[in-house]
């Protein structure tokens, strides 16, 4: 291996560093809000890659019809809720954001032919329809078992990800897509080929990461999700629920989730199933971090993205070992430095 | 036996016989399925530990068994081609392998508490995978084939009708030795697991060691399984063995009712059924195309979890009505003691014990002792170090400096485990029990110390004799303190008042000399508390040494021979209580009025 | 009089198959500290826990305001002007002062209030030293300091009805004294109060009226002078055990 190469690889690892990053973020935070693992993070990126590739090849993405169901059933059972509970006043916002406003998604692009539209409003476009799916999954499938154990939480995390596979497999077909890259031009630093799209990654990660920070350090909503991962009962007694801090915990995830998936469709063919592999090393990233620091999954997953890059230059066929073997060490260095002592109240 | 119990064997045994050959092939699949969920119910329903794993054991059972038996003995290295390449050779060595694996596998990650263990057995489930398709030697992703037609007793196991009778033996087998086990012993300390380890720990119970031998187990368990589904497929290759299929074995054992041995069965049993058939409902409805099953399947699985987050097993039970359990207790000889102190001997003598968490001393040169047959008490207002002081003592958390001396010798840095050893032993502020097990199980877990008989004996019922002495010692306690009436009953129905009784017979159920009882008196009513001291008077004139921490003074007035006050994690007063109760400090702590 | 703020009829709540509070009635009025005394154990954390929303109640009626609430949710009694400091404080430790102070006004900010600097402001007026440490983390402060942030920012969400779970817990006589001497200044700007202590003598100082819960049921009520007075008291929770 030369430097060329080396820094190529480098190139690449870091590319995919910083979606594990992000994604490793999402799931941080997921958990520490909801205990929920989120293993259907994954299905996000694909969805959000795949509904922006149905858009340039002049699809509907199916992803609009599961907005407009999941919508419906949301809609369907928190107004019947509000009418027995005789809380109607919510039954207007209940419906605008389940009901309405799917419908709205889905007129727009039935008629306004998004195909012709500028690569920024396809993007937006596709995110505003996945994002809204986090939430939804949210009230559907988690906010029932709040109070569960994380087992339960977790087997009803992998049954919903079976579930989005198979949706995403009915939607997109089995062949993978790419999209339009942001960015055409190619750049020659010192005799390293750096093409536009890499940076776009690494740039709107970065910004994406920052302004994370800063809705979590300077914004009192940011700060209540924060305040109810650190302790849930004293987040409640602020009158935080733990609804309205569930759903938006997985309205960020889906976020983060399906403006990953934007950002690497044009670098890799992305496929219905992509996505569980990749919310995987987001994984190992976040376990490096403990799932309790976010700075430290940042870096672990960065460090699964460069340890990716050059395991698949030297022996690419244990690629996949050597990253998801890399927990090992981290957990032994865990089992050495952390003192676990049971709270007697 | 249970007659439904006993129609399910029937029907078993008659089943491939009259069954269709799909269906008894179906069979096959649940019950190798089983076997798996069966591990997974011990590790996970019944010990509290997620594995994602277990598909890689099953993959080691199964690829051990295809790479010997296909491989001819002189291209085997030496030391192997020394055990030819017979099936039942190939098993032992797949079980020694996989014990060795879940070993390290085991003690990187079960010392660990929460969420590594889940996470790392993903690591390591999709590591083996990628390592079964990629080593040359495993076939690659083509896998193995022509792997030999398993004999039994010299018939060939050629067809699914016979290899049934095999793994349905295997598994009732692998439910029996689990029964017996959980029925045990060793059982009621792998069940102690989900109260906490602190618990477990003072009671004697090794926790480190009690999750690894369920840990041990449910790998073994899907190493046999893989071994039979290699020689009931006769070809194997990575895809049965990935992260998938493992995630799919602990819905099984979720989805049946992780908690009951019998879940897997009903589990796997549903699982494999539900997929089955949705493959053969959905394509007539939606048509061919699509992948409708994995959908249909997924929402199911979150409808079920939403309607019966334990599983379906006890809604499955709550149709049948249950017998009651055995009402009776074996007669059988006292288990030895150990040997007692003598009444006025020094018990425990503790001196210049500090403790700090950070910056803040929690208990500040603290001194006290206790002798045989003494009540002791040590009170103050809450939040003085009182806790600290206690959890100190027994070893949850040792002083940062000074000394804990027991019967003469220093017991500070001890773990709680040693320290029940030299017959310490304890009850909890918050009470500790097995809510779902009976009083007599959790009284018997006081007595765990007491025993020796291990997890193979248990397995197959041959510590009968020391667990009669055990439940009759439990019993013996429970008769002790009054509480015979409620032997049988769930821990968690009774009272408040009542399970700190409960919890005094657990830990006298230990045979200590030393009693240390935090809060005893927190929410009894006055009659209760009237009966508790009556008990540990009692317990006092036969010589029993008791530190009682306690905040109730008026409880403690008519009870304690000696007090100590504690205030700001210092000692303010030490004398009888008529002496303490009408010091200044005392009372000043106690009352800090508001002018 | 003035209708009370707070009126629980016949509650009663349930551990699994254990009662825990049975048949607990009371009431609070706006600029009155009601004070509800009792050993450890006897029901007074689940009585608050039940009227805040955070357990579920398996019998009875709390109304707040003059209305019945029935639905057992926290949220909806914070909205409504109920706010809880409970025993554990349940303070955000890895979070500066000024944050939990500010999450203290969560609800109100919902609700479309801006005044929370102001009212910030208000509570560093009673509270200075929380001022002093404003950007500490809550987990390095001292017992003391902890109770005056949880106080304090249970505050920031200007209650109609404030609920202290065993203000003096853990805490230094002295240090209870200035506790004790806020709540009672508390009083006066109409806020009513509901004191749940097992510091009796301190509690029944500065309260207009008590309940004396026992293994949980209220044993004894009466304006808190007649209480002080009432030897049943002095024996059990003044005194210190009388003669045995």
């Amino acid at each position: 291996m030369d430097l060329q190469i080396a820094l190529l690889l480098g190139q690449d690892g870091v590319v995919n560093g910083a979606i594990y990053a992000l994604l490793a973020l999402a799931l941080v935070l997921v958990f520490a809000v909801t205990r929920v693992i989120f293993i259907p993070q994954g299905e996000f990126v694909a969805f959000g890659a795949l509904t922006l590739a149905s858009f340039q090849v002049g699809r509907t993405p199916g992803t609009l019809w599961l907005l407009l169901g999941m919508g419906a059933a949301v809609a369907a059972i928190d107004i019947a809720l509000a009418l027995k509970s005789g809380a109607r006043r919510r039954i207007p916002q209940i419906a605008f954001w389940n009901l309405v406003y799917p419908l709205l998604a889905a007129g727009l692009v039935f008629f306004a032919n998004p195909q012709q539209w500028p690569l920024a409003l396809q993007v937006v476009a596709a995110l505003a329809i996945v994002v809204p799916l986090g939430p939804m999954i949210y009230r559907l499938a988690y906010q029932p078992l709040a109070e569960a154990t994380v087992l339960v939480l977790l087997i009803v995390s992998i049954a919903v990800h079976l579930t989005l596979v198979g949706l995403g497999l009915l939607f997109f077909g089995a062949e993978g897509s790419r999209t339009t890259p942001f960015s055409e031009a190619s750049f020659d630093l010192g005799g390293i080929i750096v093409n536009g799209q890499t940076l776009w990654v690494i740039g709107a990660s970065a910004v994406l990461i920052v302004v994370l920070y800063v809705f979590f350090e300077r914004t009192l909503y940011g700060k209540a999700l924060r305040a109810t991962a650190i302790n849930r009962t004293g987040a409640r007694l602020m009158g935080i629920s733990t609804v309205m801090a569930g759903k938006l915990s997985f309205l960020l995830a889906a976020a983060i989730g399906a403006f990953s998936g934007v950002l690497i469709a044009p670098i890799t063919t992305v496929y219905y199933d992509t996505g569980f592999l990749i919310g995987l090393k987001g994984f190992v990233g976040a376990i490096v971090g403990g799932l309790a620091s976010y700075p430290v999954a940042a870096a672990g997953a960065i460090l699964v993205g460069l340890l990716e890059s050059f395991s698949s230059f030297w022996a690419s066929a244990f690629k996949e070992v050597i990253v998801f073997t890399l927990i090992i060490p981290v957990l032994v260095w865990r089992s050495l430095t952390t003192h676990h002592v049971e709270e007697d109240e | 036996m249970h007659p439904v119990l006993a129609g399910f064997l029937a029907a078993l045994a008659v089943g491939p016989l009259v069954l269709p050959e799909f269906y008894v092939t179906l069979l096959n699949y649940i019950g190798l399925y089983s076997i798996v969920a069966l591990g997974l119910v011990l590790l996970t329903g019944v010990g509290g530990l997620t594995s994602f794993g277990q598909a890689a054991f099953v993959g080691v059972g199964a690829y051990t068994t295809a790479f010997l038996t296909t491989t001819p003995a002189a291209e085997l290295p030496a030391w192997l081609a020394v055990f030819g390449s017979s099936p039942w050779v190939a098993l032992a060595v797949g079980l020694v392998l996989t014990a060795a694996i879940a070993l390290v596998l085991g003690f990187l990650t079960l010392r660990l508490s929460g969420h590594y263990l889940p996470l790392g057995t993903i690591a390591w489930g999709i590591s083996l995978y990628f390592l079964f398709g990629n080593v040359g030697f495993l076939g690659g992703h083509t896998g193995i084939s022509g792997i030999p037609v398993l004999e039994v007793f010299g018939t060939e196991l050629r067809e699914s009708r016979h290899f049934y009778y095999l793994i349905w033996l295997v598994l009732l087998g692998a439910v029996w030795l689990t029964r017996n086990l959980l029925d045990s012993r060793e059982g009621r300390a792998i069940r102690a697991l989900k109260g906490g380890t602190v618990m477990a720990e003072a009671m004697g119970v090794d926790t480190a060691r009690s999750k690894t031998v369920i840990f041990l187990i449910a790998a073994l368990f899907a190493c046999v399984s893989g071994w039979l589904y290699a020689h009931l497929q006769r070809f194997v290759n990575p895809t049965p063995f990935g992260l998938h299929i493992g995630i799919e074995y602990l819905f099984m054992a979720v989805i049946g009712g992780a908690a009951n041995v019998w879940g897997a069965l009903v589990g796997a049993g549903v699982i494999t059924i539900l997929k089955q058939w949705l493959q053969d409902v959905l394509p007539t409805i939606f048509g061919a195309s699509g992948n409708f099953e994995v959908i249909v399947f997924g929402l199911l699985m979150i409808l079920v979890l939403h309607r019966a987050r334990e599983g379906l097993w006890p809604l499955l039970t709550r149709l049948v009505p249950t017998r009651e359990r055995a009402r009776s207790v074996p007669a059988a000889a006292p288990l030895p003691r150990g040997v007692q102190a003598g009444n006025g001997d020094l018990l425990l003598e503790v001196t210049d014990a500090v403790k700090k968490f950070g910056g803040l001393v929690a208990n500040d040169r603290m001194g006290l002792s206790v002798r045989a047959g003494e009540i002791m008490a040590l009170i103050g207002p809450n939040g003085a170090g009182k806790s600290t002081m206690f959890n100190l003592i027994s070893g949850v958390s040792p002083p940062t400096s000074g000394s804990v001396r027991f019967r003469g010798e220093e017991i500070a840095g001890l773990t709680s485990r040693e320290i029940a050893r030299r017959g310490m032993s304890r009850t909890f502020q918050h009470v500790r029990l097995l809510p779902t097990m009976t009083v007599l199980e959790n009284v018997a877990i006081g007595a765990h110390l007491r025993g020796r008989r291990g997890v193979a004996a248990a397995s197959l019922h041959l510590e009968r004799s020391e667990e009669a002495q055990l439940l009759a010692e439990a019993a013996r306690q429970i008769e002790h303190v009054g509480l015979a009436e409620h032997m049988f009953d769930q821990a968690g129905s009774l009272a408040l008042g009542k399970q700190r009784i409960v919890e005094i017979a657990r830990a006298l159920a230990s045979d200590p000399c030393l009693l240390l009882l935090d809060e005893p008196a927190a929410g009894l009513r006055y009659l209760e508390k009237q009966a508790l001291a009556g008990l540990l008077r009692k317990l006092r004139g036969e010589g029993m040494g008791i530190l009682l921490v306690e905040h109730d003074m008026d409880f403690v007035m008519g009870l304690a021979d000696r007090v100590v006050v504690m205030e700001f994690g210092k000692k303010i007063a030490e004398g009888l209580p008529e002496h303490v109760q009408n010091d200044p400090a005392v009372v000043e702590a106690y009352l800090g009025g508001v002018d | 009089m003035t209708d009370p703020i707070l009126e629980v009829n016949d509650l009663c709540v349930s551990y699994g198959k254990v009662e825990a509070l049975h048949h607990v009635s009371l009431k609070v009025r706006a600029g009155e500290i009601v004070t509800v005394i009792g050993p450890n154990g006897a029901g007074k954390t689940t009585m608050l826990s039940a009227i805040m929303g955070l357990l579920p109640r398996t019998r009875g009626e709390v109304r707040f305001l003059g209305e019945a609430q029935p639905a057992v949710e926290v949220e909806h009694m914070v909205a409504m002007g109920m706010n809880l400091v409970p025993e554990k404080r349940e303070l955000f430790g890895e979070m500066s002062v000024e944050d939990n102070l500010l999450l203290g006004a969560f609800m109100r900010h919902r609700l479309g209030f801006r005044d929370e600097r102001e009212t910030m402001e208000q509570v560093f007026a009673i509270f200075p030293r929380l001022k002093e440490r404003r950007q500490q983390h809550a987990g390095t402060l001292s017992g003391g300091e902890r109770q005056m942030l949880a106080v304090g920012r249970a505050l920031m969400a200007k209650p109609r009805l404030l609920m202290l779970d065993e203000p003096s817990l853990g805490l230094a006589p002295l240090i209870v004294r200035e506790i004790f001497h806020i709540i009672a200044d508390l009083k006066k700007t109409g806020v009513a109060i509901l004191l749940v202590e097992q510091n009796a003598r301190a509690a029944l100082q500065i309260a207009d009226y008590g309940y004396v819960l026992e293994t949980g049921e209220v044993a004894l009520e009466g304006p808190s002078d007649e209480l002080e007075d009432d030897p049943k008291v002095i024996e059990s929770y003044l005194g210190l055990g009388g003669k045995h």
